[in-house]
């Protein structure tokens, strides 16, 4: 028996005696703490210092791969209404138009339906309905974007040229936003596929800030005599900037959505009031121009398109995370 | 008193009715919700499973004109960028994750876990765009280990914080108990800490893994596509995704009917690598 | 002031502990958490082959104390000044990995490795720092589970899942699991306090088998406790050392008015 434990004793002192043996620059850095525990902090600290600096050298990237188009255009390249490849002149004004008008559609239509769908899971639906509700919803964020695209295009398309584009045309043939032909690609079929695309991310994310507003703020209201409703609006009023972040993590991404939005969106640079028409997203133009593209400055053009995209959902997100990360932490550090 | 209580009951009826009026509305979007997914379940099945058979999972792809053929190139070109992309990303992801959650308590920890979460917001079409200039063009030509790298970088957010939400359950008493057994930090991190959250990481990588298979935007300009067969990382590669945009784009009804069955076959590659990561959560909480 | 310190020289010796041998020296200690300080100039003598208990109402700084002793107050952020010296080595000067192998921790909750079996929960100390030697290995579980007083419970389910055993068997594993590494202290922090009273009284034989081998320091809030296990009883009261003497006079006739309110349960 007490072999045994002299031999451990052995075996461990003679580990420790080794480690005191390291070498003395070693144990200067160190005190006398533990060689394998400095490496290991020090190398899970390299790789958050890669993830950390990823983001800076994305920036980088696209900027010093850009600088042709940089230094040709200048501020123009944001101003210019004109792009066009043949004559080397790129202006992104209909481009970022077209991505502003899709995404701010599309969100007029998620935004609803969304935070809607987050209050029946979060306030009023059943526990045994809440689960599957909620992994269809996410299964519905699963779905990879190009097969939303063919969808759109060999079910959604048809459907509005051959019955949605023709209905509104003859309800309302005076209205500038459902003028000229009816080809079913265009605007509408890309704000249809970018509300659809963006609801479950906002509704999952608007989920879970509702359910971060703890229970004693409903209890509280019901004990006053409130219907669920009026308990709901008393929720959604204490969740407002999270909520609000979630809509702004739905915008950044409706703004950066590619496949879906490039396959039904008709891809061409021009703005136009009517939702008939062709359009064209920062996105879908990198997806569809990118491996055409044969000049260097067309494709320093392209590189500065994706800085600007770039830099566009980097401030959105920033917002968003900060928006919802106040809510969250609001009921975290004054649990009521 | 008469005249009070008839007061109450007309609000009491207003608010009863606005009441069950709004949790109509929002079961309604609920269910308005779950049509898209219906609709595009129906039709991946219903047009894609007609061109589903063996030859479709051995054969490379015809030309245009000629009938049948498969996708073998690209299912396998798929499995080697999520494999390029997994190799890349899962270490980069743990390892970040474990620094997060067992040191990151201060300034820095705090903006590294900021940009992890505005970094799974940017677009992943701009994150092919920088593949593209680190890849592609030191290289001067496209790359299956340009896609990877895309994908890899798409990866690191979902796995970072899943492994700093996952080490962060695990209850300090564990830790404590590794310490005070004379077990150096870093063996307990590893062989108590990260052990006891593996089940929890590992939903992360699957999770990581089938976006990534689902990704488009960032290989159309840097694995390019290929209509051969090509295993080779420094080479063109072909992948599902790609395929579906190309052949749902092209003017051919062959084509079409082909991306069909791409997407279905797709979304049967998704289904089991989610298959797998539930399976795995399930047995999470047994003990 | 100068009173204090005469305290602290009376109150850190207790009659008998002249003729001890001295394992652990405790000089001034003091501990903090950020500015807070949560004990105050403490000094004892722990003696070898002993069970010392550390009394006193909760958040008086026995937890912290404890810590202290094997420097596991680091991984919760603690800072101490004084000196605490083991066997005449100063521990702060030591490396703490090395340090806890000498000086073991059983805590209040029992925390077995959900992921590994009984049998690796035992030996993880050894296993983790590279020892492989199956023959040895089984030796020593069995060794250590005898000690612990579990071996015949669980000898036929040395497989199973360290979690998957009762409240007071895996406090006894982590005995085991503490006791694997032949330490020479053993740090207890209200070893008991969350099991049954019948597993209570299981351990409380165990601590006194276990001194026979082993220097215990043993926290407690259960005075009964410490009365029946200990042969030293220190009292904390909001951080600072108020008696420190052989338990039976301790319990029979306590030296400070406020040792005898305590322990007669007028306050805390």
């Amino acid at each position: 028996m007490n072999e045994t434990s002299d031999l451990i004793k052995a075996y461990l002192g003679k580990k420790d005696k080794g480690k005191n043996d390291s070498p003395s620059f070693i144990k200067k850095i160190l005190g006398n703490g533990n060689i394998g525990d400095f490496i290991f902090e020090r190398l899970t600290l390299l790789f958050a210092l890669l993830v950390f600096l990823l983001v800076l050298f994305m920036g980088w990237q696209m900027y010093s791969n850009s600088l042709l188009s940089i230094k040709k255009f200048g501020f123009h390249f944001l101003a210019n209404s004109t792009w066009d490849p043949v004559s080397e002149t790129f202006g992104a004004l209909p481009i970022i138009f077209g991505t502003v008008v899709s995404s701010f559609l599309g969100l007029l239509i998620a935004v609803p339906l969304g935070i809607s769908v987050a209050v029946f899971l979060s306030e009023v639906s059943p526990n045994w309905l809440e689960k599957p509700l909620s992994f269809l919803t996410e299964l519905l964020a699963g779905i990879p974007s190009v097969i939303y695209g063919l969808w759109g295009i060999f079910v959604l398309v048809p459907w509005l040229r051959d019955i949605v584009e023709p209905f509104l045309q003859n309800e309302f043939p005076n209205s500038p936003l459902f003028q000229g032909a009816t080809y079913g690609f265009g605007m509408l079929a890309a704000v249809i596929i970018l509300a659809i695309m963006v609801l479950p991310i906002i509704s999952s994310i608007s989920r879970d800030i509702l359910k971060s507003v703890p229970d004693s703020q409903r209890e509280a209201a019901y004990a006053l005599g409130a219907t669920k409703w009026e308990v709901t609006k008393i929720v959604l009023g204490n969740a407002k900037s999270g909520l609000l972040g979630a809509i702004m993590l739905g915008l950044g991404r409706a703004i950066g959505e590619t496949m879906a939005v490039t396959m039904v969106i008709g891809n061409s640079p021009k703005i136009s009031s009517s939702l008939f028409d062709p359009g064209y997203t920062m996105a879908s133009v990198l997806a569809n121009e990118f491996t055409e593209a044969t000049s260097d400055l067309y494709i320093n053009a392209l590189i500065e398109l994706a800085l600007v995209l770039f830099i566009i959902t980097i401030i959105i997100n920033i917002l968003a995370r900060l928006l919802v990360w106040s809510t969250e932490r609001k009921w975290k550090l004054n649990p009521i | 008193m008469e005249i009070k209580s008839n007061m109450k009951n007309f609000n009491y009826y207003r608010r009863k009715s606005t009441n069950y009026f709004m949790i109509s509305i929002s079961f309604l979007s609920a269910l308005v919700t779950l049509i898209p997914l219906i609709f595009i379940f129906y039709y991946t099945i219903s047009k894609g499973i007609a061109n589903l058979n063996l030859n479709f999972f051995t054969k490379l792809p015809t030309p245009v004109g000629e009938s049948g053929g498969g996708m073998v190139n690209a299912i396998v070109g798929t499995l080697i960028l999520i494999g390029i992309g997994g190799g890349v990303g899962i270490p980069v992801g743990i390892l970040s994750g474990t620094y997060l959650s067992e040191f990151g308590h201060n300034k820095f920890g705090f903006l590294v876990r900021f940009l992890t979460d505005v970094l799974s917001g940017i677009p992943s079409i701009v994150v092919g765009v920088v593949a593209y200039t680190l890849v592609v063009l030191p290289m001067k030509h496209f790359s299956a280990l340009a896609g990877g790298i895309a994908l890899a970088i798409l990866m690191i957010p979902t796995i970072t914080r899943t492994t700093e939400e996952m080490i962060k359950l695990v209850p300090q008493s564990y830790r404590e108990a590794g310490l005070a057994l004379g077990i150096p930090k870093w063996k307990t991190t590893i062989s108590i800490v990260l052990k006891t959250a593996w089940k929890g990481i590992a939903t992360g990588i699957l999770l990581g893994l089938s976006r990534a298979a689902g990704e488009t935007a960032p290989l159309l300009f840097t694995t390019l596509g290929n209509r051969f067969w090509s295993t080779n990382v420094f080479q063109p590669i072909a992948s599902l995704t790609v395929y579906i945009y190309e052949y749902s784009t092209s003017p051919f009804k062959d084509w079409n009917d082909q991306a069909w069955t791409a997407a279905l076959v797709l979304i049967l590659l998704i289904s089991v690598l989610s298959l797998t990561f539930r399976i795995i959560t399930r047995s999470k909480y047994k003990s | 002031m100068f009173e204090n310190q005469l305290n602290n020289i009376s109150i850190g010796q207790p009659d008998k502990i002249k003729d001890e041998k001295i394992k652990i020296s405790i000089n001034d200690l003091s501990s903090y958490f950020g500015k807070t300080k949560v004990i105050k100039n403490i000094s004892l003598n722990i003696p070898e082959k002993k069970v010392v208990a550390i009394i006193g109402p909760s958040g008086c700084g026995k937890s912290t104390f404890l810590r202290s002793l094997n420097r596991m107050h680091e991984v919760v952020g603690g800072t101490i000044t004084g000196s605490i010296y083991l066997d005449g080595e100063d521990i702060m000067k030591s490396d703490p990995v090395y340090l806890r192998r000498k000086v073991g921790m059983v805590f209040q909750k029992p925390n077995p490795f959900p992921t590994m079996s009984i049998f690796n929960n035992v030996v993880a100390g050894l296993k983790l720092n590279g020892f492989h030697n199956k023959k040895i290995l089984s030796e020593i579980v069995e060794k250590s589970l005898r000690q612990a007083a579990l071996w015949d419970e669980v000898k036929d389910i040395l497989h199973r899942s360290g979690a998957e055993i009762s409240g007071g068997q895996q406090q006894r594993l982590c005995i085991a699991r503490t006791i694997a590494i032949n330490p020479e202290v053993i740090l207890m922090d209200e070893p008991a306090s969350a099991l049954d009273p019948i597993s209570t009284t299981k351990i409380e034989e165990l601590i006194f088998e276990l001194k026979k081998e082993f220097t215990i320091v043993i926290v407690t809030h259960n005075m009964q406790q410490a009365a029946r296990v200990s042969d030293y009883t220190a009292f904390f009261y909001v951080g600072e050392l108020v008696e420190y003497s052989d338990t039976k006079k301790m319990f029979v006739a306590p030296g400070k008015k406020q040792t005898e309110d305590y322990i007669t349960g007028r306050f805390g």
